[in-house]
């Protein structure tokens, strides 16, 4: 057995204090991610810091008319808040497009957004995984690639981010609130995932001992018009295959004034897609424009026999979501 | 003690029969008194608590085991022992390669059990586990099945049928029809994973070994493991009474059975427990292998079969044969003067296909009940009138006549209750906002199986009660139930009055679970008995004199074809957009003889039907060639269909009673519900779409445009 040492942390700074002292201690959040890992034997740590019953579990509106979520607010309570429903509806849908009520009930939001990939072989310790293990190799090259990147992978890694709730985040232009050693700072979603490059084993542009305290999410015109589709191969409780979150605001004529769109399932990070947005801007919306934009963004795209699938898929998904939005439909 | 063998006469009342009955176990289960095979309280005599065991797997694929070093395994606190190839007890029989595991240092698959850990707690035996070092030293291996992977003829396969069957010229006739269809079809790798992973408790007192297994068979456990272990039958005793799933993978014990065996023998009066994980499941307790049918039909312009080929390859392993049986089922289905089936398997470096759900007729029938499908469009006809016009007279394999054949009232009665007239010739035809809409058919089968030995002892107790004693299991069929039933009407009393003992190895022999033959068999030796206790002892009793008797063969299976059939409809939807399938209604209508007991049928239908969906829409092991192994090993990555995949369901059977098969009227129903579900899943998303798939599963990516 290993031994294990639990602390129940007290505050947030002395639960960062404990974790940023010791290399081989962990957050705990609702546990149904690290504890697999813990069985698995993807990671060992020697000491958890439970995080999960510190007082950061409220949503609340700020100033500005931007919500704020602690950390410790529960994926399911945070899916069926009204503010976020009526605010930001892709928030509300792709956390309820995750998992299973029973985990999203467990799970907290910073807890999500740290959850780690699942690539088959990270998980199975007997095979080489450079996230796993740097300088092992990378077993999905060559191996099982049905929910491999397509976008930003490096000859290192080449696996996605599961995470339905941070694509939708990266739509809306969230901020991760995050609580190291020296204080506070404040992370764009956008820069808060990275692409593997040559260190997989960092998923994100965290410190070892920063804790994510909460989530803020600005109001707009997008957000409030804004979906989440998930395709997937079972109807429920699967790992999406790809996922298009998407917000959506028209000027007068009917066309575009600001479009949001991220993709889930093709990169290790939810991908904004910023080319197709920028070529959508000032124009109007049609299946055909829509699949023009995204098909500007997946000219990077570099697939393989098994994942040649997504670039197809994410095109036509984007396009249906994006009409939907325009017609008005919410789903 | 041999008993004398009794044929049955038809049971003359049914009077709980054909009623719900409430299961006998059902409270047991959901309050959680139940125990499974490692729950047993089981201590040594002088009170030894169980010891944990816990396996190490070879990481090759081919090789041997160079050395094990325990060192770091047996410094942990907790870690009693560790047992490897050069200190496991010895086999006395080592025929069976699949279980004569820890004999020797080849390594045959990866996966296989190089060692075994005992240690005080479940969790010092996994850590002791991962600190065995074992030094494998690898081969080049093949382990992927292969279009051009070599292959050879078994000299039968699964079930005990012929390899190889010819009537006809099939090749000339199919070259001169004018209607054809000439397609592959494949089947992935399929994992059985009931709930209840492989676990067992055992105890050596150096006489005796006592193995609380979870297994479909307490009474072939034993008779396979006794022998290898040195021991007498009496030995050995297995104890199944509560069973978490199996379907198959637990009919015929697997390695894991022998190592918690062998290493009760090392440990003489102290228990030994053992739970396979998720992961070795997928390695250690058999799969469907992947299959590869290549189907020929040639047909004459009004649809009539005139020639009729299927040749099956399927994949087996280096350690022990297994041959799929995937173009039988094509030598009963449908009329053809000419036809030719057979098998061929590819013998590679993997772990050991065995029994997953109708083996044989699930491959099989998806294969032949989509060519069919693909005819009845070449012909211009209605599937299901194709398949009425190509009903045959007698059974076209061995010529006998049928003993009840009602295909054809199945798949109208079934039609009918669809609402197929409705639906559109055309594929590609209804669009409903985001998706294409389409139906489809397909027809099933499955063979009446009775199992010969089956005996069972009635002995009338006080106040008008009546013991039953078989060594039957109840793998969450509802066996216990409908055996009470059973029992009640073949002594004349309610079934609150018979108190049944089963799933008990010291108890008279009762056949395995499987091959939907259970019910069958042990419910015809029951029927005997009782039938002979009335002749022995009359119709009061005194209570303690009991009779036993041995089942003759009641079934007319050498007079008659006995077979089950039945007809799936489905309604699948395809989405334009994305390709993913859902299935928002499944309909079944079956004919499966007398149906005992509504309720638990029911459910055997419908997790037939679920399962069948979930082959079509999600199942599929991926085998690494690199390693070996199967890498989606767990149910997060290894998908069966999810509650959000089921939706409207519904089985239904004829009015039936088959007097030919069993003094109940009944015949076996677990297996049949599986058979045909896929290839109407298939067929209704080609009707959707236009999309031909012959390759399962239905992934989304399968239809994206
Ligand atoms: C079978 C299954 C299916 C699933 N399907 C989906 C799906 O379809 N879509 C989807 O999005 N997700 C899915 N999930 C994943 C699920 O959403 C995550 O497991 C969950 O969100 C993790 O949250 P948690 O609080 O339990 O995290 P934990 O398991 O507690 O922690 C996860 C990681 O985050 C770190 N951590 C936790 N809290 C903090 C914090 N405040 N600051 C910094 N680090 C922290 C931990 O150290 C750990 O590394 C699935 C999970 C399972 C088991
Ligand atoms: S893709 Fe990434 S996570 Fe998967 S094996 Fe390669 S390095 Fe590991």
């Amino acid at each position: 057995m290993k031994e294990l040492t639990y602390h129940r942390a007290d505050d947030a700074a002395s639960a960062v204090a404990l974790v940023a002292a010791d290399p081989d201690a962990r957050f705990l959040g609702g546990g149904t991610n690290l504890v697999d890992h813990l069985k698995l034997g993807v990671t060992s740590p020697t000491t958890l810091v439970d995080v999960s019953r510190l007082p950061l579990d409220e949503v609340s509106e700020l100033p500005d008319g931007g919500l704020r979520i602690g950390t410790n607010v529960r994926n399911s309570d945070l899916a069926a808040h009204r503010a976020v429903r009526r605010g930001w509806p892709v928030v509300a849908r792709a956390l309820l497009a995750g998992a299973s009520g029973q985990i999203r009930n467990q799970a907290t939001t910073g807890g999500n957004l740290l959850q780690r990939t699942r690539c088959v072989y990270f998980q199975d310790v007997t095979t080489p995984c450079n996230k796993r293990e740097p300088g092992t190799g990378c077993s999905a090259i060559g191996g099982y690639g049905r929910y491999n990147a397509v976008l930003g992978a490096s000859e290192a890694c080449v696996t996605t981010h599961p995470s339905d709730l941070a694509v939708a985040l990266a739509a809306v232009d969230a901020t991760v609130v995050v609580l190291g050693p020296d204080g506070e700072r404040r992370v764009p979603m956008s820069d808060f995932h990275r692409l593997p490059g040559d260190r997989p084993e960092q998923d994100t542009t965290l410190a070892h001992g920063e804790l994510v305290t909460a989530v803020e999410l600005p109001a707009s015109a997008a957000a409030r018009r804004s979906t989440y589709r998930k395709a997937r191969d079972r109807a429920s409780y699967a790992f999406a295959l790809v996922s298009v979150a998407a917000g959506l605001e028209l000027d007068d004529d009917g066309r575009v004034s600001d479009v949001r769109i991220a993709w889930g399932g093709v990169a290790h990070k939810p991908w904004r897609a910023e080319v197709a947005e920028a070529e959508l801007r000032g124009r109007f919306v049609s299946e055909e424009a829509v699949r023009a934009a995204a098909e500007a963004e997946l000219a990077a795209a570099v697939t393989d026999e098994q994942t040649a699938y997504k670039v197809p898929m994410v095109r036509n998904l984007t396009a249906l979501t994006l009409t939907g939005l325009a017609e008005g439909a919410t789903r | 003690m041999t008993a004398n063998e009794v044929t049955p006469d038809p049971l003359r009342s049914t009077a709980s029969i054909g009623t719900s009955l409430l299961r006998r176990d059902g409270v047991e289960k959901v309050t959680g008194d139940a125990t499974y095979a490692v729950e047993h309280p089981v201590t040594g005599p002088a009170g030894e608590p169980p010891l944990h065991a816990w396996l190490v797997t070879s990481t090759v694929a081919r090789g041997r085991v160079a050395a094990v070093d325990a060192t770091a395994a047996l410094a942990h606190p907790g870690v009693v022992s560790v047992l490897d190839h050069t200190s496991a007890p010895r086999l006395a029989d080592t025929s069976d390669a699949e279980l004569a595991i820890l004999q020797a240092d080849a390594i045959a698959f990866r996966g296989q059990i190089v060692a075994v850990v005992l240690a005080e707690t479940s969790e010092s035996a996994r850590e002791g586990a991962a600190l065995v070092h074992v030094e494998q030293e690898a081969e080049p291996h093949a382990s992927i099945f292969e279009e051009d992977s070599p292959t050879y003829a078994p000299e039968q396969v699964n079930g005990g049928s012929e390899t190889d069957t010819l009537d006809g010229e099939p090749d000339e006739a199919l070259a001169r029809a004018l209607v054809t269809v000439d397609a592959t079809y494949t089947t992935p790798h399929e994992h059985n994973n009931p709930m209840e992973p492989h676990a067992a408790t055992a105890l050596w007192d150096g006489e005796q070994l006592t193995l609380h297994d979870s297994t479909q068979g307490p009474r072939p456990v034993r008779g396979t493991l006794a022998p290898m272990l040195g021991l007498e039958e009496e030995q050995v005793r297995v104890l199944a009474p509560y069973v978490g799933g199996g379907f198959g993978s637990k009919g015929l014990p697997h390695a894991p059975e022998m190592a918690v065996a062998l290493a009760a023998m090392t440990v003489p009066g102290q228990p030994v427990r053992l739970a396979v994980t998720r992961q070795q499941m997928f390695a250690l307790t058999g799969y469907r292998p992947p299959t590869r049918s290549h189907v020929r039909l040639g047909a004459h312009p009004d649809g009539r079969l005139e020639a009729l080929r299927d040749d099956a390859v399927t994949q087996s392993s280096r350690v022990k044969e297994f041959a799929e049986q995937a173009a039988v089922p094509a030598r009963v289905m449908y009329a053809a003067p000419h036809r030719a089936t057979t098998h061929r398997v590819a013998e590679l470096d993997v772990p050991v296909p065995s029994w997953m759900r109708a083996p044989g007729e699930m491959p099989g029938m998806y294969a032949q009940e989509v060519a069919v499908d693909e005819l009845a469009l070449h012909a211009g006809l209605d599937p299901v009138e194709l398949r009425v016009r190509n009903e045959p007279d007698v059974d076209p394999d061995t010529g006998n006549p049928w003993g009840n054949r009602r295909l054809v009232e199945c798949l109208r009665r079934g039609a009918e209750r669809f609402g197929w007239a409705d639906r559109p010739t055309e594929a590609r035809a209804t669009v409903d906002g985001e998706w294409w809409v389409g139906t489809g058919v397909a027809a099933s089968t499955y063979p009446m199986l009775w199992m010969p030995g089956n005996v069972a002892r009635i002995r009338s107790l006080d106040g008008g009660r009546y013991a039953v004693a078989i060594a039957a299991t109840d793998i969450g069929t509802g066996a216990r139930t409908v055996l009470t039933q059973i029992a009640a009407d073949a002594l004349g009393c309610p079934p609150e009055a018979i108190d049944l003992d089963m799933a008990d190895s010291d108890l008279p022999f009762g056949s395995v679970a499987g091959g939907s033959s259970g019910t069958t068999s042990w419910g015809t030796a029951i029927v005997a008995a009782a039938q002979q206790f009335r002749a022995d002892h009359g119709e009061h009793p005194d209570p303690g004199v009991e009779t036993t008797a041995a089942s003759g063969q009641y079934a007319d299976m050498d007079g008659h074809a006995l077979h089950s059939f039945g007809a799936v409809f489905c309604e699948a939807r395809v989405h334009r957009y994305t390709g993913e399938v859902r299935v928002p209604r499944l309909l079944g209508v079956y004919s499966v003889g007398r149906v005992v007991n509504p309720r638990t049928a029911r459910s055997q239908l419908l997790g037939g039907l679920v399962m069948g969906l979930s082959a079509a829409l999600h199942e599929e092991g991926w085998r690494d060639p690199r390693t070996g192994h199967v890498v989606t090993q767990d149910l997060a990555t290894y998908h069966v269909a999810a509650h959000a995949d089921v939706q409207q369901l519904e089985a239904g059977w004829l009015d039936d009673v088959d007097e030919l098969s069993t003094p109940m009227g009944s015949r076996g129903i677990g297996e049949i519900g599986i058979v045909g579900t896929a290839a109407a899943v298939a067929n209704a998303t080609y009707h959707a779409t236009g999309v031909r798939v012959r390759d399962l599963p239905l992934t989304a990516d399968r239809f994206l445009e």
